[in-house]
């Protein structure tokens, strides 16, 4: 699935502008621990969450992720954008819970990544 | 004081060999740790990851690495009055060690087993504190090594292999 079409079933908002869209998202995983995404992401993934602390763009040196979806309509703050426009990691926010967005994906054929 | 090792059982004789001889290793990184400093925290994991990929290492085991060397940083950042670690790079293997300025752990077994905590709401809010550390280290590591008593400091050791 590409990360544009993400954008539109989640009725999403892009906050690193700077970066490519142009991704395929092979699976996903959502988590708000931090310990469970780094134990449960073994393969390149798009993750939801609800945090939104620096330590988010952090787990991303660790892991490989493709795209951050921040739910329930959280917005970083100014410095996590920054740091993810240096690593070209797309960040979307939507407004959506983590449950319902992570059922849209789910239903439009976005699997569950390997754990 | 009190201490714990995991080994991986196809590892054990040659890290039993490496911490006999103790070699001096191709490439030594220093990282500073400050308590509760959440915004470096993880700093230090990540030259170890650029580093190691510089390297050529594949990129499963750099995940392992990264994810067991965060992991460790993130709990001195936590649960300690900071500290440092110290990342030794050899041919086959890489040997962290993180050594901080207490308050040490109280019961080492009951630190290892997963889902126990003693991280404060300001650690929990961040998404930490679900007691995977620990147990998530074990995982990803060849060999886990806590040395520890209650009022002292705490040091950690984590060897993985790279192929």
């Amino acid at each position: 699935m590409n990360l544009c079409e993400i954008v539109k079933l989640l009725e999403g908002e892009v906050l690193t502008p700077e970066v490519t869209m142009d991704k395929e998202v092979p699976c996903a995983f959502a988590s708000d621990l931090i310990s469970d995404i780094l134990m449960c992401t073994q393969e390149p993934a798009l993750l939801l969450t609800g945090l939104t602390n620096t330590q988010v763009i952090r787990l991303s040196d660790m892991i490989d992720l493709v795209a951050i979806i921040f739910v329930r309509g959280k917005r970083p703050s100014y410095e996590l954008i920054e740091m993810a426009q240096e690593r070209n990691l797309p960040l979307i926010t939507t407004n959506y819970t983590l449950y319902r967005s992570s059922g849209i994906l789910y239903n439009a054929g976005l699997r569950s990544c390997k754990t | 004081m009190a201490e714990y090792w995991h080994k991986n059982p196809e590892r054990v004789e040659a890290i039993n060999k490496y911490l006999e001889s103790q070699p001096e290793a191709e490439v030594i990184l220093y990282g500073e740790i400050a308590e509760m400093d959440f915004v470096n925290a993880g700093k230090g994991s990540s030259d170890v990851k650029n580093t190691l990929k510089r390297l050529g290492v594949d990129p499963d085991t750099l995940r392992r690495i990264a994810v067991a060397a965060y992991e460790a940083e993130i709990n001195v950042a936590a649960h300690s009055r900071g500290g440092k670690m110290t990342s030794m790079i050899f041919d086959d293997m890489i040997h962290i060690i993180y050594e901080d300025e207490g308050p040490g752990i109280a019961d080492i077994e009951q630190a290892m087993t997963p889902g126990f905590s003693t991280a404060d709401d300001l650690v929990r809010e961040m998404g930490f504190g679900a007691g995977q550390g620990l147990p998530n280290i074990k995982k990803n590591a060849d060999a886990l090594h806590i040395q520890s008593e209650a009022g002292c400091p705490t040091t950690v050791d984590i060897i993985t292999y790279f192929a």
